[in-house]
């Protein structure tokens, strides 16, 4: 047999060492907590499986989990149905095609405080254009009172800032669909709803996997907005894994329970999406 | 089933007063017979796709009509039209079985269920894809996805024609061989009218029984493939078609005294009265005759095909293809002869005349 030249596997180092300092390091750290205990004093002690159990078994981590999970199901079959119809309603050709793009990717610039703030400011009862005038309209909303409320002005600002996304990625497929796709279609006597159903959607396939992925990971791990918009109230019916969370960790500063929760957190992230991705990709395979 | 005629057509793709140098179409003095074999061979550009799709109606022309068994269609969208075409790139809907595709210009004309299981059953016959029925048409090879895409042409009972844009560019060699005798299959089992698009010469004179040759917006020959190589009515005909193609050289012609260049020779028959214009002589290389009597050539180099060689040679600064065959030599001083009445004269590309041989 003739020997194998190893040295190839030396030039994957470099590569390994930045992934090792970005990710694997950092991870391990949280794996590390995740099984010890500590007083301070750079002491710790070895705790096992405990703090796995205790996080698994308190109500506090169910629903947040449940609240999460709603939340990211919510969203998703608002955005994933509505950018694609965006979509399918943007121009093709001529200066409407800059402007439109222009106009749509315009939420997707502004940072995730910015967000929060605009909305946290837009809903206020007493100067939110929003919360003001609805109010003024004789309708009773209030998002620091009213849970439904908390969670419609949620999903409102989610569906504002992140449909662009994917309208622009289901635009980015439709675009990609060769004429001749309409042509024959045409040729067939297809209906309007013919073409998207067996022409449009099964293009979009590819580009829609890219955007449920992206947009279910997102929203799952979402933070920084609603903290700013609601802290996680009224009560804490908008405090998702990532808000109990912080305010373990930093909160309360429990490093080992935190780090199991977070492991978890990461463990259900990965298996959903590939649940996700393996689903949307089966019929490839075929 | 319909003949397919235009009257003045034309077609730009400019908008607004466009100035004739613009047409993509300009003449198109033929028709399509029913149940006939053609093909639109020509150079990219040339118009045929443009001619193509007004056919189907995805094209409005700018002026003219499309008349269907001498009625007016012009007016009417591709979905009244009973027209199929099969495209360039193979056009399936991926997510459905080949039957399912097969089925669904039926199930958008509301075919009923029975009828369109039975005419697929037939047409899945007819195209050898009986055996790939359920399965999913993205799954298929390209050859397989174009017979899919004529299928669904053919499995409409009332298509007055199918059109082909250039069906084999994306097939590999030895399934081009394949679909294309399946085509010629197809069209004796079912009689349709099928136009076939292409700029390869081999693919049209193989497939079609009428050829119609396109340059620059017009069709400038329509005739049977030996026509076309036999008296070539435009230059351009003449050197498309057939390989290499015909010898277009210019000329004076004085009576029947013929002058290349500082050379001149005899021609066979008298030229027409009116010679004003540009003149050129074509000959195809397999009608130039190298010998040692004639007009003197310079031989540039000869390239060896094994049964026969092409000489390429300048005449009077001119290039100059001849075949020789198997065991004919070739003399250290070439001239050449034009063979007996396989001259053409061209006055401004257009064919006046056979003017035969000289020496």
């Amino acid at each position: 047999m003739k020997p194998t030249n190893q040295k190839a596997w030396l030039l994957v180092l470099p590569v390994l060492g930045l992934v090792a300092l970005s990710a694997v390091i950092p991870l391990m750290t949280v794996v590390n907590y995740s099984v010890q205990d500590t007083f301070g004093n750079n002491q710790f002690f070895w705790a096992g499986t405990a703090w796995y159990e205790q996080v698994l078994h308190s109500e506090r981590f169910w629903s947040a989990l449940a609240r999460s999970l709603s939340f990211s199901a919510i969203i998703l079959a608002i955005e994933i149905p509505l950018g694609v119809f965006i979509a399918l309603n943007m121009p093709r050709k001529g200066v409407g095609v800059v402007v439109t793009l222009v106009l749509i990717a315009l939420p997707l610039l502004i940072p995730w405080n910015v967000v929060g703030t605009i909305w946290q400011v837009f809903g206020r009862v007493d100067i939110g254009l929003l919360g003001a005038t609805l109010n003024a309209a004789g309708v009773d909303y209030n998002y620091v009172q009213d849970p439904i409320d908390a969670w419609a002005t949620l999903i409102l600002m989610d569906v504002w800032h992140w449909t662009s996304l994917v309208a622009l990625l289901a635009y980015a497929g439709l675009v990609s669909i060769p004429d001749a796709y309409y042509q024959a279609a045409r040729i067939d006597g297809a209906s309007q709803w013919s073409v998207f159903r067996y022409i449009q959607l099964p293009r979009l396939g590819r580009v829609l996997t890219i955007a449920v992925l992206l947009r279910f990971m997102d929203s799952f791990m979402i933070y920084t907005e609603p903290f700013v918009v609601t802290g996680g109230g009224p009560g804490n019916s908008t405090t998702f894994l990532s808000i109990d969370l912080v305010q373990m960790a930093v909160g309360q500063f429990d490093l080992g329970p935190a780090a199991a929760w977070s492991i978890i957190y990461f463990l259900i992230i990965l298996t959903l999406s590939w649940i996700f991705y393996a689903v949307m990709t089966r019929d490839e395979s075929k | 089933m319909a003949t397919i005629a235009f009257q003045g057509l034309r077609h730009s793709y400019a908008t607004g007063a466009a100035p004739q140098a613009s047409f993509a179409l300009s003449h198109v003095p033929i028709a399509f017979e029913d149940g006939g074999r053609f093909a639109l061979l020509g150079s990219s550009g040339c118009g045929k796709t443009t001619l193509l799709n007004i056919i189907s109606g995805l094209l409005r022309p700018s002026e003219g009509r499309v008349l269907f068994d001498g009625a007016d269609v012009t007016d009417r969208p591709t979905e009244a039209r009973n027209i199929a075409q099969v495209f360039q790139f193979p056009v399936v809907y991926e997510g459905l079985t080949v039957a399912e595709n097969l089925a669904f210009p039926l199930r958008n004309r509301g075919v009923g269920r029975e009828d369109a299981r039975r005419r697929v059953a037939e047409i899945l016959d007819m195209t050898g894809l009986a055996h790939m029925a359920d399965r999913r048409a993205r799954s298929l090879a390209p050859d397989e996805k174009q017979l899919v895409s004529l299928g669904r042409g053919l499995v409409r009972a009332d298509v007055a024609a199918i059109l082909f844009d250039e069906p084999l560019t994306v097939i590999d060699p030895q399934q081009k061989w394949r679909l294309r005798s399946r085509l010629k299959a197809l069209h004796a089992q079912t009689g349709r009218t099928m136009i076939y698009v292409t700029h390869d010469q081999t693919e049209a004179l193989t497939f079609a029984d009428r050829v119609m040759v396109m340059h620059d917006g017009e069709v400038v020959q329509a005739g049977s493939p030996s026509d076309l190589f036999d008296s070539p009515e435009h230059t351009f005909v003449g050197y498309f078609i057939g390989s290499p193609g015909m010898n277009v050289l210019p000329v004076d012609v004085d009576g029947r005294n013929a002058r290349i260049g500082g050379q001149s020779f005899e021609l066979d028959g008298d030229p027409p009265g009116d010679l004003s214009g540009r003149l050129e002589i074509g000959v195809r290389p397999e009608h130039v005759q190298v010998g040692t009597t004639g007009l003197a050539i310079e031989v540039q180099r000869v390239e060896d095909l094994g049964r026969v060689r092409i000489v390429r040679a300048r005449l009077e600064g001119h290039d100059l293809a001849a075949v020789l065959h198997e065991g004919e030599p070739l003399p250290a001083d070439p001239r050449v002869t034009f063979a007996h009445g396989r001259a053409h004269l061209y006055r401004d590309s257009r064919r006046v005349a056979l003017v035969g041989a000289g020496r």
